[in-house]
């Protein structure tokens, strides 16, 4: 970790109008569990549904785009970087500073907001709340990785990242169960079904599968990061 | 005192050579880089910042080669060509901050005298987003200067520069020279480079094309056949004229007016308006047909 860094990282993503894209998503998501108290609509069928398709799988995944190629992507496009990189200072120590940064934003913007609604719903009720907050976590490190990796690795890391979780997560989970099983969204959801005895909570992936994979997952992304950045050719107006 | 060294270095992106076989020796003092745009100036100065591996050679300071060694920045500050700093930091917060990237024992006072050499105390406490261009170079200049490196790479630092911030940013480098540091800049034009550096490195088209002090470097660009396009009211008098002296190689009459070939550009050009006078022709234009830097360059390469 270095301090620097991370406040530059932090002033960057929050200093402009990438801060109220953020915060867009976690609001809506917010206002939607208070209406749905209001109206006497919050059975725990309903909350649990709105925690996983709102908050696992879309919050979760865009947010984490947003904050994972946001802490670099941006940097390396402007040339910034090499401010940072012209100093004595391990690739390593630069890419992990970039993905705590990363899954800071997203617990504040995924994983709080989460756990927020699931008590506006249903409080603690089975175990939903907790294990959805945990589940939102986990992911959201890996998540974080992949598209900190992504951020490093391509130009065009938002739009494949959104490829990813629009197409590959989304989409092709519903038609076709094998890559339901490759999917980060997955593996949370099958921690979180771990930690929850509810019924509508139900995860195709078994627990040890899941948790090794997102280990596996995050370390490879990490690791594939450094590497790319220790090689990073910043483009040359030649 | 440190030495950069280049041995043999080329670089090419898939079948595109950008630098072929270059090798020089870069020591303390003023060098300068001169080049028409695209000649490979900024691949090299990538190459020698540590931002891009030579596909073949190697690339050293102090024998310690360069590429993939973080701890070369130690002694080495480079400023990028590239405009964009951190726009939404103070120039004394992204100082500061440059300082305690390199862990520097107190940061605060060595950003307060890198802005200090850089004069920009004044603006210190302004955001770099509404800098004007030169005050960015000078920003960005001292950011590269705050470790206070032996070694330092200027990638065009006066590009978009008016004369003043031109003539400030000249004293400034002439001072960081005097003070026994190593400095490569890179520039596409002749007079800025000629100013400036004690000593100048010529790339054209990727290849090591001329080296030596700008006296050297000069003749070689002006002792080559000029060619001159020449307009006048009596187009084959004027010709008879500067046939019958000798410092012109050939005349041709064309319909465009006179083509000619100057083989001495300074008694040339001392002598075109007195042969004009004294056999009574007016002259109406006088162009230089080849001024061009890439016909300038092109010249060294062919030598």
């Amino acid at each position: 970790m270095n301090s620097t860094i991370a406040m530059m990282t932090f002033r960057s993503m929050l200093g402009r109008k990438r801060a109220l894209l953020l915060l867009g998503l976690p609001l809506i998501m917010l206002v939607l569990a208070v209406v749905l108290r209001a109206t006497g609509n919050n059975d725990l069928d309903v909350s649990s549904d709105i925690l996983q398709q709102f908050g696992l799988a879309t919050l979760l995944p865009l947010l984490a785009l947003i904050a994972g190629t946001g802490v670099i992507g941006p940097e390396i496009d402007d040339g910034q970087i090499m401010y940072v990189l012209t100093k004595p200072i391990p690739r390593e120590v630069i890419v992990l500073t970039k993905l705590v940064v990363a899954i800071i934003l997203v617990t504040a913007f995924a994983v709080v907001p989460t756990l927020l609604a699931g008590l506006v719903l249903i409080g603690t009720t089975t175990g939903v709340t907790p294990a959805f907050t945990v589940g939102v976590l986990v992911g959201g490190v890996a998540y974080s990785a992949v598209f900190v990796a992504l951020g490093v690795a391509s130009r065009n890391a938002a739009t494949i990242g959104l490829l990813y979780a629009l197409v590959w997560e989304s989409l092709l989970g519903r038609f076709a169960p094998g890559a339901k099983s490759a999917s980060i969204q997955q593996w949370s959801l099958s921690v979180t079904d771990a930690l929850t005895d509810a019924s509508p909570v139900v995860s195709t992936v078994r627990l040890a599968v899941a948790i090794s994979l997102l280990v596996v997952v995050t370390l490879v992304a990490t690791f594939l990061a450094t590497f790319r950045l220790r090689t990073l050719t910043v483009a040359s107006a030649d | 005192m440190s030495e950069l060294i280049l041995e043999n270095v080329s670089r090419w992106y898939g079948n595109v050579v950008a630098v072929n076989g270059v090798s020089m020796k870069i020591g303390p003092g003023v060098t300068g880089l001169l080049g028409p745009n695209g000649a490979g100036k900024s691949t090299l100065i990538h190459m020698m910042g540590g931002f891009l591996a030579p596909s073949s050679g190697s690339v050293t300071l102090d024998g310690t080669p360069i590429w993939s060694n973080p701890n070369i920045y130690r002694s080495l500050g480079l400023v990028p060509e590239r405009e964009s700093a951190y726009d939404f930091l103070t120039g004394e917060q992204f100082i500061v901050a440059m300082a305690k990237l390199h862990k520097l024992p107190d940061p605060t006072a060595a950003a307060r005298r890198a802005i200090g050499l850089v004069e920009m105390d004044y603006a210190a406490q302004r955001t770099i987003g509404k800098y004007s261009k030169g005050m960015k170079q000078r920003i960005k200049m001292a950011s590269a200067l705050v470790h206070d490196p032996s070694v330092l790479l200027l990638d065009e630092p006066f590009n978009g520069m008016d004369p003043r911030q031109r003539i400030q940013l000249m004293d400034l480098i002439r001072r960081m020279a005097d003070e026994g540091r190593t400095i490569l800049f890179s520039s596409h034009i002749l007079e800025e480079v000629e100013r400036l550096a004690s000593h100048i490195e010529v790339i054209v088209a990727g290849r090591h094309a001329a080296s030596g002090d700008f006296r050297k470097i000069r003749r070689l660009m002006t002792d080559r056949p000029h060619i001159f396009l020449v307009r006048s009211s009596d187009d084959r008098r004027l010709a008879a004229a500067l046939i019958a002296d000798g410092s012109s190689r050939s005349v041709q009459l064309t319909d465009k007016g006179l083509q000619i070939e100057a083989v001495d550009f300074q008694r040339f050009t001392w002598l075109l308006p007195r042969l004009a006078r004294d056999t009574d022709v007016r002259l109406w234009e006088v162009s230089p047909a080849d001024e061009s830097l890439e016909s300038v360059f092109s010249y060294l390469v062919a030598r």
